[in-house]
């Protein structure tokens, strides 16, 4: 059976320093889509154990109003991030973001742990997601045997900052330096029926440079976005939630199709743009991004 | 007896202090009384300076004497030298049961802190106090209540006659030998002397303190030299850092941004948004903000603002420079910007703190108010603020214009996140009133946004608008739901002060506070 | 649960608490400052002690610095000074004596 929050709605996903109580306690005033809390990057070596009570009580005690509570593990490479799976099952999380993820191999070690944790601590066998964040070429080179490694993958997240280092180069930008992975980890994420999310975008005085940013990677076919900061939120779902003439565009495409169907005609004009079948599933996902999306008023 | 607010104020404190309960906002609305009348020592002898060497002769001139009220004004802000001068000479003569009556006191006035342990200052009426003072207060340290007035009951009770100035030092940034006081130029430019007019009216001696002496005649004056009788030249009134700010950044905290957000939405969805609207508002992060994206807003409708009130800060006047406000009437200036702006520009005014917000007068601007947006450090379910007492029961902080403000005006909004920390600042029951609740009109946190329910005009008009509204009592579970429920501050029985009605009721009274034992 | 040694959690900034253990005699000596002490020392020291049982220690002398923490942080700070003086560093009993 498919998880059924394994393709919900995850426009922004939101970065959060587990081990910091003020950042926890309430980030779904802000209307993020999805949290990242984090054990690995944001947390000092020495504040590795602190994070995870604080990250345990947080998931128990804190009523998150249903955002979703991805937590984003130590890497496979070090000693942290067995002890990081038994609390994110212990606490009941949606989903475990596994920080540079490099083969399909990576990721059925963590699913085994999730398992056991999943056994040990009663909860039900399956109902941890994962996620992959790909950090290094050999990651993004693997993306589609990632994208199909496990049941419980719901997508695939672009790090660039580790990625660029790996290209031997750095974010410059202008986007040219992640143009490759882009592309290649959309296609892959696509491949396998998984959702592709970008990278962060930390430079938080330059909104205008931001938002072309995020304008872009719609446009290559992305479902969401990694944030550092609630103030980008707002500008990543006005551009990922369809506009109303989108919407009603989509109606009548999926209603001509229906009705035309019935008929037996092939092709017709909706609005003087040629339609035919073809355009059915990408109405269609208008339409669901819309209702999740909470904009949608029709009766579709 | 309980007042119109509900609070129960004890006999003794009405015995003390010869006051009535308040009975609502407008009770005394139409009241007649006489104005008081300061005594005056006539001036003829054109030989006569009003020069005078120091400070020291200065109290000696003015026949300084125990059991004076001598008076101040707060824009000097955290820079200001004059107060704390002009009290350690007090100290040093051996004169001893002062009462001071400034228009606010701040952290720079910590040092008065011994004297009311010794017994110098006995007496503290004021918009309100922070820091050491407070806590002096709170701990029950000064000998008489402490009576918090807003800006425009200070004005009433001068003018009344309730309380009466022996001597007013007037800090000026440039004066004339005459004392026509003004309150640009020189080193200490604080823009406006709106505070300082009553007291130099109603005074019987006023004394203006400057660091910087000017040719006569000082035009146009805040002060006239009609009403001053000495002029004291001193190295520094004030720290010019501490006066004036620079241009604060605007906020990147996403919190301020999104009741901001909320507010500059409420605001447009009213029917008082329309060409020819009045509005005050504050220097907070989200009222920046607000004023920020409604001129944007204001821009694109071709909206135009007849007048903005109040506290002025570098935002208004850019929206004053846009042409997007006709008129701005100031009280106080805030930043540097609000300073050069109302020596520039010929449509920002200074006003006194009477045309801003007397109730006794014949009409302040408050009156005229559209909106007005507000802070607040505690709200609770029946609308009532509380801007003075921390939610521990400890003074810290002034009634300024909130109570003026939202007695007059259409619309008043209060900003306020819910939590600070760990303190719910909705909840059940403020620790002191300060603004009654029946004027305050919505209030909008980050978690959602309360209207009054006594406004119908106000739930109507936003019966269609894509806002997170809910009751203020949702507002106060939510918070209680995170926090846990607040333990009510516990209090000795020794009242230490009132907060006064702007119509010189009282409102409530605030008690000195237990140590906290487990 | 022994204190074997010194030890502490948590951080003094805003809506933070910094917890100290310390080994102790023969019962639990707490020491609590609190920014919210006049509203929340009650329930502050509930969740503290609390904690403390549930953990199973009854010889220490803890110092709690409360910046406005909320419970859940309070207890995670606890528990964390806990193990770290006891000098625990994996499989902890998640759901268990921590809850």
């Amino acid at each position: 059976m498919i998880h059924p929050n394994k393709k919900r709605l995850r426009r922004s996903m939101m970065f959060l320093n587990a081990q910091k109580p003020s950042l926890i306690k309430d980030p779904y005033v802000y209307g993020v889509d999805s949290i990242m809390l984090d054990l690995e990057d944001a947390v000092a070596e020495n504040q590795k154990d602190s994070a995870r009570f604080s990250l345990y009580h947080a998931l128990k005690e804190i009523d998150y109003h249903g955002i979703e509570r991805v937590v984003r593990i130590n890497g496979l490479d070090t000693p942290h991030w067995k002890e990081d799976i038994r609390v994110c099952v212990a606490g009941g999380c949606d989903a475990i973001r596994i920080a540079k993820t490099e083969s399909a191999k990576d990721v059925q070690i963590v699913e085994e742990h999730v398992l056991a944790a999943e056994r040990e601590f009663g909860r039900p066998e399956g109902s941890t997601l994962l996620m992959a964040a790909l950090e290094s070429c050999r990651g993004v080179l693997n993306a589609l045997e990632i994208c199909e490694s496990s049941d419980r993958l719901f997508g695939i997240a672009l790090s660039g900052g580790d990625y660029t280092k790996d290209l031997q180069t750095h974010i410059t930008g202008t986007g040219i330096e992640l143009a490759g992975a882009r592309q290649h980890m959309i296609m892959a994420a696509r491949a396998a029926g998984v959702q592709c999310f970008d990278t962060v975008f930390t430079n938080l005085d330059d909104m205008e440079a931001f938002e072309k940013e995020v304008e872009m990677i719609k446009l290559m076919g992305f479902d969401g976005k990694s944030l550092v900061n609630p103030r980008q939120i707002a500008v990543v779902h006005r551009i990922f939630t369809p506009t109303p003439k989108e919407i009603i565009f989509a109606e009548k495409v999926v209603r001509e199709i229906d009705e035309k169907k019935a008929q037996g005609i092939g092709v017709f004009t909706v609005d003087g743009k040629m339609i035919d079948i073809a355009f059915y599933d990408g109405a269609k996902r208008t339409i669901e991004l819309a209702k999740a999306s909470g904009v949608y008023e029709g009766d579709l | 007896m309980k007042n119109a607010v509900g609070r129960e104020i004890p006999e003794a404190v009405l015995a003390a202090t010869g006051k009535d309960i308040f009975r609502g906002t407008f009770a005394q609305e139409g009241r007649e009384y006489k104005k008081a009348a300061p005594t005056v020592r006539a001036c003829m002898d054109p030989t006569r300076s009003k020069l005078i060497a120091s400070i020291h002769d200065a109290l000696v001139a003015c026949g300084i004497k125990d059991g004076m009220t001598l008076s101040f004004h707060h824009h000097f802000r955290d820079g200001d030298y004059v107060l704390n001068m002009v009290m350690e000479e007090v100290r040093q003569m051996g004169i001893k049961d002062i009462t001071i009556c400034a228009s606010s006191m701040g952290k720079a006035n910590d040092p008065i802190v011994p004297m009311i342990e010794e017994g110098v200052v006995t007496g503290i009426q004021s918009s309100g106090v922070r820091g050491k003072i407070g806590e002096a207060i709170s701990a029950g340290k000064l000998k008489n209540l402490a009576i918090m007035r807003s800006h425009g009951g200070r004005v009433r009770a001068i003018e009344s006659g309730e309380v009466h100035i022996d001597i007013a030092f007037i800090g000026a940034p440039t004066s004339d030998e005459y004392g026509n006081l003004r309150a640009v130029g020189g080193k200490s430019d604080c823009g406006v002397l709106s505070y300082a007019m009553s007291d130099a009216q109603y005074a019987d001696k006023v004394v203006a303190v400057t660091d910087c002496l000017v040719p006569s005649p000082n035009l146009p004056a805040s002060i006239s030299q009609v009403d001053v009788d000495y002029v004291v030249v001193v190295d520094a009134i004030g720290n010019p850092a501490k006066i004036a700010t620079g241009a604060a950044k605007p906020t990147t905290d996403m919190r301020k941004l999104l009741m901001a957000d909320y507010c500059t939405q409420f605001v447009i969805n009213t029917p008082w948004f329309k060409d020819g609207f009045s509005y005050q508002t504050g220097v907070g992060g989200a009222s920046i903000a607000s004023t920020l994206s409604l001129g944007k807003i204001m821009k694109e409708r071709g909206i135009k603002m007849k007048f903005g009130v109040g506290g002025i800060a570098g935002p208004m006047c850019q929206l004053l420079e846009d042409g997007l406000i006709e008129t701005l009437v100031d009280t106080q200036d805030f930043d540097v910007a609000a300073i050069d702006s109302i020596k520039t520009n010929p449509r920002h005014f200074e006003i006194s703190a009477s045309e801003y917000a007397n109730p006794f007068n014949k009409g302040a601007y408050v009156n005229q108010l559209d909106f007005v947006i507000l802070a607040a450090l505690e709200v609770d379910v029946h609308f009532n603020c509380n801007v003075v007492v921390g939610s521990d029961g400890v003074i810290t902080g002034a009634q300024g214009g909130h109570p003026d403000t939202a007695a007059g005006a259409k619309c008043t909004i209060v900003i306020v996140p819910l939590l600070q920390g760990r303190i719910p600042a909705i909840c059940s029951e403020v620790t002191a009133v300060t603004t009654p609740g029946e004027t305050v009109d919505v209030v909008i946190t980050d978690y959602g946004i309360a209207i009054n329910p006594a406004r119908k005009d106000l739930l109507e008009a936003m019966k269609d608008v894509n806002l997170p509204f809910c009751t203020i009592e949702e507002l106060r579970d939510k918070a209680y739901a995170i926090t846990g429920a607040p333990d009510p501050v516990r209090f000795e029985d020794h009242a230490v002060g009132i907060i006064e009605a702007r119509d010189g009721t009282v409102m409530d009274v605030v008690y000195q506070v237990k140590p906290y034992q487990f | 649960m022994e204190i074997l040694k010194a030890a502490m959690a948590g951080t003094l900034e805003s809506s933070d608490a910094q917890v100290t253990v310390e080994p102790g005699n023969q019962d639990i000596e707490l020491s609590i400052e609190s920014s919210v002490i006049n509203q929340f020392g009650r329930q502050i020291r509930t969740a503290v002690l609390e904690t403390l049982d549930r953990l199973g220690v009854t010889a220490a002398k803890v110092t709690v610095v409360d910046k406005g923490a909320l419970d859940c942080t309070l207890k995670a700070r606890v528990e964390c000074a806990v193990y770290r003086a006891n000098g625990i560093t994996e499989n902890f009993p998640w759901g268990g004596d921590i809850r």
